[in-house]
């Protein structure tokens, strides 16, 4: 299992009370996808570690797990990139700037990039889960020299649906990220790949046993694309994915995120392939 | 300046491929070029050539009614494009059109079909490389079907 490394609210704090939280800048970065920049209301900062996830709190409509999309390094910052696919989450996409949020957390483990340093990094993200990837590819990029090769491997449903396209195109020129991105449906203005995110790992160029590997997708795409770089020769423990399942409480009492003996809002959501694969490969669990 | 010969153990489909199968299979090859916009092949051609993706990019597509084609594939460096010329009635199930300056080694169907029919040995090891890449384009289709992305579970 992963450590829990991730910065937690103080023990003193009444963990179901939202800290309020206003937004400050809206962008709509996909047909359904929104990206919201907040500020803390009373000025304090809020640290987290690349991986952690927020409750968020649209007022009068509830709340949902939301994963962190911003910088680390930014701690006056709080940005959560959002699919409107729900009551809250449309609530949650159609704040606009001005409007209070309510947050608690942050809340489970983060990545920890930094067991990375000295070696090759890879990404490999399936739709939205670029969201939760990319505070920890900002946190690569800021401590570039630290690392290897660092590839993004990135599987979209169309050319449209493709974000933080300008992020991609910043990481690759500046930062030395072998970004590459394939989409399931490709039309003919898209100049790209067309195909399964998980065949790029398999030519993707990267020195498999001294690898940090991070997935976030869809559980499917990451049941496939850990077993691809565990071929390849990834060490399990160092192949790392971000699971979801029904975050309610987000603090380990409720039991909805339960995945058998683990609670993925304390003990995840980010989880070895060492601990995940005997359990992704059951059937209703 | 490599001979095919040479360069054919260096690419993927061929790795460990027996130098003999190898200089076998070669005499079967020649170099191609495609400028972008120029069509591999087309569906419902006689599939009688298979390439192997140097440098360039192959796309894949199939006709859509009243509208453009939908591509449904890409071929990039190393990958290989068509494999009807191993399956009856050897013809070509899509478009496949060059979208770069795109360098290939095209290698005659009939003339290894011929070479696997008399060496068994030598069409097995073609054979199990193409299944190779249908099992790994099926999954691909497959697992695009499932429409992860647009799923919201």
């Amino acid at each position: 299992m992963m450590s829990t490394t991730g910065p937690r609210p103080s023990a003193t704090e009444d963990p179901f009370l939202p800290r309020s939280f206003v937004v400050r800048h809206h962008r709509q970065d996909t047909r359904d996808t929104y990206t919201l920049v907040l500020e803390p209301a009373d000025g304090t900062p809020m640290a987290f570690a690349a991986g952690q996830f927020t409750m968020m709190h649209a007022f009068g409509a509830g709340e949902a797990p939301i994963s962190i999309s911003g910088d680390p390094a930014r701690t006056d910052l709080l940005e959560h990139t959002i699919r409107d696919v729900g009551a809250v989450t449309h609530a949650l996409v159609h704040a606009s700037p001005g409007t209070e949020l309510g947050i608690r957390g942050p809340y489970g483990n983060g990545w920890d990039v930094a067991s990375g340093r000295g070696g090759d990094v890879v990404f490999v993200a399936g739709g939205i889960g670029l969201a939760p990837l990319r505070p920890a590819i900002l946190e690569v990029c800021a401590s570039r020299a630290d690392y290897g090769r660092v590839l993004l491997l990135y599987g979209a449903r169309t050319p449209e649906d493709i974000l933080f396209g300008d992020d991609l195109r910043r990481w690759a020129a500046d930062h030395g990220v072998a970004v590459q991105v394939t989409v399931d449906n490709g039309q003919h203005a898209w100049r790209g790949r067309v195909g399964l995110v998980t065949q790029l790992v398999a030519r993707g160029g990267f020195d498999a046993s001294n690898t940090l590997a991070l997935v976030c997708g869809p559980e499917v795409m990451m049941r496939y694309a850990a077993s691809a770089l565990a071929e390849r020769g990834v060490p399990r423990r160092r192949l790392r994915l971000s699971m979801e399942r029904n975050m309610k409480c987000g603090v380990g009492l409720c039991g909805h995120c339960q995945l058998r003996e683990v609670f993925l809002c304390v003990d995840g959501p980010v989880l070895t392939y060492e601990v995940l694969e005997p359990l992704m490969a059951r059937a209703e669990l | 300046m490599q001979t095919i010969a040479e360069y054919l153990p260096h690419h993927p489909f061929f790795a460990c491929l027996d130098e003999s199968v190898a200089t076998l299979v070669a005499g079967c090859a020649v170099n191609m070029h495609f400028r972008p916009g120029q069509h591999l092949f087309h569906e419902g051609d006689p599939a009688d050539t298979f390439y192997v993706v140097r440098r360039g990019r192959v796309t894949l597509e199939v006709h859509a009614p009243a509208g453009p084609s939908v591509v449904v594939d890409t071929a990039h460096e190393d990958d290989v494009v068509g494999w009807s010329w191993l399956v009856p009635p050897f013809r070509c199930r899509y478009d496949a059109r060059a979208t770069e300056e795109t360098s290939t080694i095209a290698f005659d169907g009939a003339c290894l079909r011929a070479k696997g029919q008399a060496d068994p040995a030598v069409g097995y090891a073609l054979l199990q490389r193409v299944v190779t890449v249908m099992e790994s384009r099926l999954h691909s289709t497959r697992t695009r079907l499932l429409d992860l992305y647009g799923s919201t579970t």
